[in-house]
């Protein structure tokens, strides 16, 4: 499958021209199963990628290895022209459904804070380093206030909503100004409202700083008017296109090895059917 | 109770049955006035240089500890510590080694197999099970231990604040020295491998490092503190500050400073207290710790209740 290269946004101004995740023949087997196999991938600056497919497909796992968490078995892949690697600064990422437990009596804000030093070892020097500790207090509540999430900033983070967590984390992610954002079902505890408000300002802040986007996804609704390119996974393959060439029966009857139907409601949403997975439902405000 | 049972001897004083005033009333021959200062004699000031250090560093590990929820972890390290101390009065060395060394291994062995982390407290029932037996062999080894060897097993259990050599200060304040310096050094990984493992790992934290080096630490402040407070009431310094703290502040820096100085609060009111009463010191840092806490939480559950009859009342109104 031929990546489309859609690179939109505004991706200027960061020197760097070549993609920001390219994917080459990647393969990832684990506990002795071939999760997927012959996968490329090229994601470009300022590009909003939705990563979709039944549970179990490999789309956390595809996360995982361009975080270089998992090791490939074949292939492989370049995050800003180096070698997948742990701990790759240049990626912010919120892992799939956590929610802290009610006893973590921290702030919200000391966990965005974490995203900017919490890698650092040693303590800042209370009096010598006072400027730079105001300029990072200043970029966590930008962050925080860019999420809307001032409100309850100051509180324990484990007595918030699943969705208050997740826009904090999601500010967490963003605190560092990252140039990929690797993001694995943010929206999943929101409701719709907030998973287009969340959407949007995600598709708004890779705009603004030619970040690129994997966001994995579910219930693509809420984000179909801003993604550029979907990656669809399943039975071991993946698809990629735009989503109006990707989320077609034919496509994804050739993926999942058996026919499957799209259906294009009368409202403009597609429906997925009869493949063995789950039922999905797109709503394609594009058509 | 006469007055030559009452000596000054703290070791001695403590498990008698009279007030560690009286004793040292009983052995000091210039005594002139009715109230007499703690700091006067050296016992005292080895156990309130012994406490503090031990209240510092008990303080500081036990709000990591609590917001890793390992409370279970320091526990086991604490039942695993007693068959170390016990252990090794059979060759003659000092409990406080065999409770160290008894400690690194279970801080290895709750690492390896992955008891340690959030996900399994389901092991608990395995967990207590090891550990109950690793107190029944320090009980077989209090009686294989040669006489001239014997441990206290009141001092291993409850402690003995009151008779720190000036060996054991020393160590327990290279210890705390240690201690600190490490986590100074890695204060920020270890809160964000604490609160975010995942996002921290993917970051290049070393989550699973960081893991084993606290439970190494955490054994040092268990095998230091077990001479205050004894492997069963340990909690009063490692979990009971730590936890009251955090219903205070949801700020990590001011709530490991609240958790400090609770510690030694706790320790030195105990101190005192025990100095002018019979009872043990012990029993009254354990006392002033739940008691603080049991007051803050009461205080807590109220503010939260009355904040909901206010919101109430207005939305009615
Ligand atoms: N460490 C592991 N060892 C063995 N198998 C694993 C491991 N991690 C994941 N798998 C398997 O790999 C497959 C893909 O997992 P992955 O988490 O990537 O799925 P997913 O597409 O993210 O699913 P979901 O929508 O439920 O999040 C699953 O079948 C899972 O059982
Ligand atoms: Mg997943």
């Amino acid at each position: 499958m031929k990546p489309v290269n859609s690179a939109a946004g505004g991706a200027t101004g960061n020197g760097e021209t070549g993609p920001v995740v390219q994917v080459a023949g990647a393969a990832v087997r684990l506990g002795g199963r071939t999760i997927w196999e012959h996968v490329d991938l090229e994601v470009w600056p300022g590009e909003f990628i939705a990563i979709l497919g039944p549970n179990g497909s490999g789309k956390s796992t595809l996360i995982k290895a361009i975080l270089g968490l998992l090791p490939l078995q074949a292939g492989s892949i370049s995050v800003l022209g180096q070698p997948a690697r742990r701990g790759h600064p240049e990626i912010g990422y919120v892992p799939q459904r956590r929610h802290f437990e009610a006893d973590v009596r921290v702030r919200g804000r000391d966990v965005v804070r974490l995203g900017l030093d919490g890698v650092r070892w040693g303590l800042p020097l209370p009096f010598v380093q006072r400027g730079r500790a105001r300029s990072f207090e200043k970029q966590v509540q930008d962050v925080i206030e860019s999420v809307g999430a001032a409100a309850y900033a100051d509180r324990p983070i484990g007595e918030l909503s699943g969705g208050e967590q997740q826009r904090l984390l999601i500010a967490q992610a963003l605190v560092t100004h990252p140039r990929l954002l690797a993001l694995d079902e943010p929206l999943d505890s929101l409701d719709i409202q907030n998973q287009q408000a969340v959407a949007g300002l995600i598709r708004g802040i890779a705009r603004d700083t030619g970040a690129a986007v994997l966001l994995v996804a579910h219930d693509v609704n809420p984000i179909l008017s801003a993604l550029d390119r979907v990656v669809y996974m399943a039975g071991g393959r993946v698809a990629v296109g735009t989503p109006e060439e990707v989320v077609t029966s034919e496509t994804l009857s050739k993926l999942y090895g058996s026919p499957v139907e799209v259906l294009h409601a009368s409202d403009g949403s597609v429906v997925v059917v009869g493949h063995p997975g789950e039922e999905e439902v797109f709503h394609h405000d594009r058509h | 109770m006469t007055a030559i049972d009452c000596c000054a001897d703290g070791a001695q004083c403590a498990s008698g049955s009279c007030s560690i005033l009286q004793c040292a009333q009983n052995c000091s021959a210039q005594i002139q006035s009715h109230f007499i200062s703690p700091f006067g004699y050296h016992f005292m000031q080895n156990a309130f240089l012994a406490g503090t250090l031990v209240a510092i560093m008990a303080g500081v590990l036990g709000y990591f500890m609590v917001l890793r929820s390992q409370s279970f972890a320091g526990h086991s390290l604490a039942n695993v510590g007693f068959a170390g101390a016990t252990g090794a009065s059979l060759f003659g060395a000092p409990p406080i080694l065999g409770l160290f060394a008894a400690g690194v291994a279970a801080a290895c062995g709750i690492h390896y197999l992955g008891l340690g982390t959030r996900q399994t407290r389901q092991n608990d029932i395995a967990v207590g099970a090891i550990f109950t037996a690793a107190i029944a062999l320090g009980f077989l080894f209090i009686r294989l231990a040669p006489k001239e060897f014997t441990v206290n097993i009141y001092d291993v259990l409850f402690g003995n604040v009151l008779g720190i050599s000036d060996a054991n200060v020393l160590i327990t304040a290279i210890s705390a020295a240690v201690l600190l310096s490490l986590l100074v050094v890695s204060a920020r990984p270890l809160l964000f491998a604490s609160v975010d493992p995942d996002v921290a790992a993917a970051r290049g934290v070393p989550v699973r490092a960081l893991g084993l080096g606290f439970l190494i630490l955490l054994a040092l402040t268990v095998a230091v503190a077990v001479q205050v407070v004894g492997v069963l009431l340990i909690f009063s310094l490692l979990v009971t500050p730590a936890a009251t703290a955090r219903y205070l502040t949801p700020h990590p820096a001011l709530a490991v400073g609240m958790a400090v100085l609770l510690a030694i609060l706790f320790t030195w009111c105990g101190l005192a207290v025990g100095f002018y009463t019979p009872y043990p010191v012990g029993f009254f840092i354990t006392s002033f710790a739940f008691g603080t806490y049991l007051l803050v939480r009461g205080a807590k559950l109220l503010m939260a209740r009355s904040q909901r009859t206010r919101l109430a009342n207005s939305v009615l109104a």
